[in-house]
Order: structure tokens, then sequence, then C-alpha cells
């Protein structure tokens, strides 16, 4: 590291455990602690969705846990609303943002901490306790919710008259999505304030890490979005509990009850989830994406291709996140104008997307690729946001919608590009920045078999479910046994679920691998990828103010890799242009 | 050296700004202004801007289903608008002038007249919170109560959404009048405060005028 910055004091972690590890004020202790969450959520997420493969497969097979080992459809849809709010919620939006995000965000920018360090406690407990009220509604009378992780209204408004789970258990869904708004507005603040104040000196934008410039613009949308999620919820949460008639029309007759509700519109709120719904999508995949682009770039050894075309397109995608949730409403009966003007939008994304991809094509071009298994995750990465992609071309225009609306389709089309390939980059970003959080490298053969698996794995899974779409086979069915036109896919259903057990069980060699080589791996060097960001320019474990006193100056951009006539394939961004070794 | 930087990439710094590594010094856990490790107070002002932005979100939403709302249900009912009204939007415009006035014996140095106007500032606001209160009763008064119709369900939950952000608004008054602060300086304080009283001044009146012209 470089010795231009002053030196000054630092002040010392605090010693007592509750305060060092638990209510922690530290980003890293507290990018850590989202992990661990984001780690929990997903292993009972990935139980609920093998839980539904064997129930799709073979529905009558007893299964632990249910009421005589049957699970009924009702069971069913908990399930499927369990693993759909787990796996979005706590998964997708917290573990590249607010976890990788919180750990790596302030070290590369040369920040002593996160803006706000109290607000970022804050935000993380309030996820937590967001997550509890979530699971605990499975433990209420009724159960927990089976509207859906979208709830759309009226039956997600109307209360238990609505079937089991849609009383205390939805109360307690909208509660607890109520209480994630909170914490990630809290989060938003705290990202934007960080990125825009507290960059080293020499940090311009146009050298920020696009794993930061990915971080800030998905702390934008969330700011942007997360508010008017909340204010959906509270309207929900009025029309179940003080008689409101916000999504609640007249004459609603559910089970055969007449509701006394007046004049409400059910489509008001898909406009509102959508217009959070969509965002939140991006939400997802944006830190995913810088997070690839800084690992293609780190292995390939080449800079990124068309860095500031990839600053650009990350912005334009998340400015027209906001212009396009009505494609999600296609179906809901809206003038075909609109559904046009809103289907073009749509597609408009294809195009800094399809820059994005050029991109990172370029970067691999003509590289000395090194296949680490971060590496191998990210190219994974690529070709799943390929695939997941051009299905979103499809649902884009109306006319296919309306047959593909709600059919195993969409299924396939938003878990390859949204869940599957956010995956793959938290899996690169685990793999990648491992030696720098543990101070010890993960076994990179069980890496690689777990790349193999879980890559063939995830195609068997959700390719074969485009087919099922084509065939008409909508989602949320419990079991095709009686429906006969469907019952003919029952061997695709099988096929899948196979598929889906192989992939589960893959992923246990990641679990060993990171619980083992948290204490049992190699030892990591200070910066065993010979990257360039600064976060790998610091010791290991990092300091608790980050820098020792020492913050940084920076000179480069942040993927200087092989620049002609410097003695190292790498020059880190702290290092003087005068102190650059010559070849 | 084949690559250094060039001066356009320069200039880029300069108008790019960051955190200059000095600022982060003296950095004791002591509770001195400045925190752990004594971040920047300009953070400070950048939070609540960022952070108004959030909440108008949060409130546009509500303000856009009010228009919807009340654009496709047949069954609207408009409301008598409670006539104290009036009387809280002048006290919450009169306490967005006493906050600046405030300022200005800040900025002199003026211990006195600053705490004397801060204090007319808070009670001022507690005077609108308690106006919406009986605003709130005058509705029930004339039969609007929460599910009574959509329109007034919307009255309710508009007062008091803001009325909530208020009251949010009226705690940082009394903190910051109390004069211990931990990590921000007080003219930091005073500066965050002021600006967030005015935001949630201006957003009454655009919530005022949304009831009154839209109800």
């Amino acid at each position: 590291m470089s010795s231009h910055a002053t030196t000054v004091h630092h002040s010392e972690a605090p010693k007592g455990w509750l305060r060092h590890y638990i209510f922690s004020l530290d980003h890293k202790i507290i990018g850590t602690q989202y992990i661990l969450l984001g780690l929990s959520a997903v292993t009972i997420g990935m139980v609920l969705s093998v839980i539904m493969r064997i129930h799709l497969a073979w529905p009558n097979v007893h299964i632990w846990g249910f009421a005589n080992g049957v699970v009924s459809p009702e069971d069913y849809l908990r399930v499927i609303t369990m693993h759909g709010t787990l796996m979005v919620f706590f998964v997708l939006t917290t573990v590249p943002q607010s976890g990788f995000g919180n750990y790596f965000l302030p070290i590369q920018i040369g920040a002593p901490d996160m803006a706000f360090p109290t607000l970022n406690m804050l935000s993380f407990w309030l996820t937590f306790v967001s997550m509890l009220v979530l699971l605990s509604s499975a433990f209420v009378p009724g159960g927990s919710s089976i509207s859906g992780w979208t709830a759309y209204a009226p039956l997600s408004a109307v209360g238990e008259i609505a079937g089991p789970g849609q009383g205390l258990g939805q109360t307690l869904w909208a509660v607890s999505i109520a209480l994630f708004c909170g914490a990630s507005l809290m989060s938003a603040i705290n990202f934007l304030g960080t990125t825009i104040d507290l960059r080293a000196k020499g940090l311009s934008l146009m050298r920020m890490p696009l794993t930061v410039w990915g971080w800030f613009i998905t702390a934008s949308l969330a700011l942007l979005a997360f508010g008017v999620l909340l204010a959906a919820c509270i309207l929900l949460l009025l029309d179940r509990l003080a008689m409101t008639s916000f999504f609640i029309p007249a004459n609603l007759d559910v089970s055969g009850v007449l509701l006394k509700h007046a004049g409400g519109s059910p489509l008001l709120w898909q406009h509102l989830f959508w217009f959070f719904g969509h965002p939140e999508v991006y939400i997802a995949i944006l830190p995913a994406m810088g997070i690839i682009s800084h690992v293609l770039s780190t292995f390939s050894r080449k800079p990124v291709f068309g860095y500031k075309a990839m600053v650009y397109s990350l912005s334009a995608i998340g400015f027209l996140s906001f212009m396009v949730w009505g494609h999600h409403m296609f179906i809901s009966g809206m003038n075909p104008y609109s559904a046009l003007t809103f289907s073009i939008l749509t597609l408009v994304i294809g195009v800094p997307s399809a820059i994005k991809t050029f991109n990172w094509l370029g970067t691999l071009w003509g590289a000395r690729i090194q296949f680490t298994a971060a590496m191998l995750f990210a190219i994974g990465f690529v070709s799943l946001f390929v695939t997941g992609g051009l299905s979103g071309i499809f649902l884009a225009q109306p006319a296919l919608d309306l047959y593909l609306h709600d059919t195993y389709y969409v299924i396939g089309h938003f878990h390859l590009i949204m869940g599957v390939a956010a995956i793959f980059a938290m899996f690169a970003a685990t793999y990648y920045w491992f030696p720098k959080m543990f101070g010890h490298m993960m076994n990179e053969t069980l890496g690689k078999i777990h790349f193999w698996m879980t890559f063939v794995g995830v195609y068997c899974i959700f390719m074969p479910m485009h087919y099922l779409g084509y065939a008409g086979d909508p989602r949320r069915y419990a079991s095709i046994e009686s429906v006969h036109y469907l019952f003919r896919l029952q061997p695709v259903y099988i096929f899948i679920s196979i598929a889906a057990f192989v992939t589960a069980a893959a992923q246990l060699f990641f679990y060993f691998n990171f619980f083992w080589s948290i204490k049992r791996g190699k030892p990591a060097e200070r910066n065993p990828w010979r990257a360039t960001t600064l976060e790998w320019q610091v010791s290991t474990p990092v300091p608790h103010d980050n820098f020792a006193g020492h913050y940084p100056t920076v000179y480069r951009g942040p993927y200087e890799y092989s620049v002609p006539g410097a003695a190292e394939d790498f020059i880190p961004q702290d290092v003087a242009p005068e102190q650059v070794a010559k070849a | 050296m084949p690559h250094t930087s060039t001066t356009e990439e320069l200039e880029i710094i300069e108008a790019g700004g960051g955190g200059t590594p000095p600022s982060f010094a003296g950095g004791d856990d002591d509770g001195s202004p400045g925190g752990r490790f004594g971040l920047p107070q300009r953070v400070y002002v950048t939070g609540m801007a960022i952070g108004m932005g959030a909440i108008l979100m949060f409130f546009m939403a509500f303000a856009s289903a009010f228009i919807v709302r009340k654009g496709v249900g047949s069954d609207w009912q408009a409301f008598p608008m409670p006539r104290i009204l009036w009387l809280n939007t002048l006290i919450l415009l009169a306490s967005s002038l006493t906050i600046v006035r405030a300022r200005q014996f800040f900025a002199r140095g003026d211990r006195e007249g600053f705490r004397h106007w801060w204090s007319v500032t808070t009670i001022l606001g507690l005077l609108f919170l308690a106006g919406q209160l009986i605003a709130w009763r005058q509705m029930v008064i004339s039969g609007f109560y929460l599910a009574t119709n959509a329109s007034s369900s919307f009255f309710y939950v508009l007062t008091a959404a803001h009325g909530l952000h208020l009251l949010g608004g009226i705690v940082a008054l009394l903190y910051v009048g109390r004069g211990k602060l931990r990590r921000l300086t007080f003219a930091t304080a005073t500066e965050v405060t002021a600006v967030y009283w005015h935001f949630m001044d201006g957003l009454w009146v655009f919530l005022f005028l949304l009831l009154l012209l839209g109800r």
C-alpha cells in the first residue's frame, strides 16, 4: 500500500462480545450478519422448493411436517408463498446489496465505515425482526399466507374468509414486508450517503469499481421503490384490519359470503405492488452485474471492456426499471395502448442489457482467463443472463404474454434471470471475497464441482419449464394429476424434480466448503487474486477502521490489468504513478 | 510511463470530489461530535436530502392511490373539510418562518435568540399536531370515520402519516434544543432539522391542497 495518506490514530473495535458481534456498528460485521441471515433464508427457501418438487412429481407421497403427511393444495400454496417471499426479500434483495455491499463498499471507496453506522445496525436488526415475523406466520392458527409473494388483492385483503392462512398469517406477512421496507429504506440512505460523501481522495465517480456503481444505483432504486411498497402494505393492512376499501370492490362474494366493502380497486394493489416490484427485480440483479464485471476483469487480467458504457448502461437500466411495471399486468384488462407503451419500454431495456453482455464478452475476448471457482460462476452468470433475458423479450410482448402469463414459462424466465443469475453472482462474490473476509481460501476443487453440478442442474430444472409453459401449464397448481391435458407432462415434472434434488445436494459442497474453510482453509495472502481495488490492498483481517489510519489516495481507475510496460500485470488503485514498477 | 492519468481524468477528480483523508481524523468513541471516525459533517446533510426523497416517494404513492381510487370507484363521497385545517396550515407555515429566524440568531452567535425562536418553532409544531387531532374530531362529528368512505380513509391515512413524520421533526427539535449532541456539530444539527422542518411544511401544503381540491 502506498504511504501517501496521513497517519492518524484510529479507534479500536469495541471489546464486549455483544457490542462486537451482535449489536455491532462495524459495517464488516453487519455485512456478515446480513450474509448469514441470507444463508439461513436461502436454506429454508431451498428446502421448501425441494418439498414443492417432491409434491409436484409424486403428489401422493407423504411428507414429514404436514398434517398426516398429506400436502393439501393450501399447504402447497403456503410453501410457494414462503419460498417466494424468503427468496426475493431475504436472499436476493439482502445478500448482494446489504451483505456484500455493506462489507466491501466502504473499503472499496477508502472509507472507515458507512456514513451512518447506527442506522446501519438498525437496518439489519429490523430486517432480522421482519424475517422472524414472516417465519412466525407459519406457526399461527390457519398457518402462513397462501397469496403468493405478490399478495394480489382482493383475496389478500379480505381476511380469513379467503382461505386458511389469509387470516393472521397474511397480516403477519404484510407486517413483515412493511418492516422490511423500513429497513431497506434506511439501508439505501446509508449506501447513497456513503458513496456520495466518503470516497477517498482521487476516487472520482468514473474511477469507482463497477461493484460500487452497482450498489449505488441499486440503493437509488431501493430508495424510490420501497416507500411505495410500504404505502401499499399500510393500505392493505387497513383493508384487512380497519374495514377500509382501498383494494376490495363492492359486492364481492367470497366463499359464499357477500362482503360489506365498497368500491375499492384490486388493480390499485397491482399497480402499487409492481411499481415497486419491477425495480425490485433490478435491485436483485444490478449488484450482481457489478460483482460479475469485477470478477470477470480480475480473472481475465484485462480492464473491463467499455467501463463508461457499463456505468451508463447500469444507470439506464435503473432509470427504465421505473417505467415498465405494467408489463406484469398485460392480462389485467389494461388499455391495449398502455400495454403497447409498457411493451416498447420493456423491450428498450434489452439495449443496455445487450451492451452489458457485449462488454462482458469483450472483457473475456482474447484474455488469459484464470478459471477459478469465482470466475466460473461469473461466466455462468453471463450465460444465465442471456438465456433468462431472451425469454424476457418474448414475455414483454402483450400478444405472447396473453398466452404465457402465469404459466411455467414465466417461472423458468424469472428463475433463470433473477433467481439463479443473482445467486451465481453471490457464489462468485463468496468465492472471490472469502479470503479477505475470513483470512482463508476456499477449496477450489470443491468449488469447481459445486459450479458444474449447479450450472448443469439449474439448466435442467428451468429450461424444461419453458416447454411446460408453451404447453399451457399454469403455475401454482399443486398437482396436475387430475388435469387431463396436462397430465401427459408428468414425466417432465419428474425430470425437473430429480434435477432439483441433485442441484440441492450439490449445495452441500458449498456449505461444507464455506464452513470448513473459515477455520481450516489454506491461509490467504493479502491479495491472493492479484487484484487492483482497495479492499485487496489492506491487510487481512481488515482493521476495524479498514485502513489502520492510513487512508488511501486513488490515482487510477479500478481495472488496470496487464498495463503495457508495467512490471506486474496489475496496478493497484492507490499506487502513485511514479511508484509503478516498470518492466 | 506508458499509462498515466490524462488531464481529462484529473479534471473529473477536481469536479467529482470525494472525501479527504484528514477529515476522518480524531475519531475517538468519546461522544464528541464526529463520532467513531470523525466522519465529515456533510454526510448528515446529504443523508437528509436522500431521506427526503424516500419520504416523498412514500407520500406520492398515497397521493397516486388517492387519485386512482377516486377515479375508479363509483362510491366516492366528498367529506366536509375540517375548518381548523386552515388555521393549522397557517401555524405550520409560521413555524417555518420562526425556524429561519432561529437559525439567523444562531448564525450571529446569539444563543439566547436562537433558543427562543427554536422553542417557538417547537411549540408551533406541537400546536399543529394538536390542531390535527381537533380536525380528526371534527371529521368524526360530521360522521366520517376511517372506514366510512375511501375519501375519509385517505384523509386519516394522509394526516396520520404526515403527523407521524412531523412528530419525528418535533423530537429532533427537542433533541437539538437540549443541546447535547453526539455525532453532529450544532450547526449541522440545526441545518438538518430546519431542512426537514421546511420539507414537512411544504409536504403538508401539498397534502392539504390534495385533500381540499381532490376530496
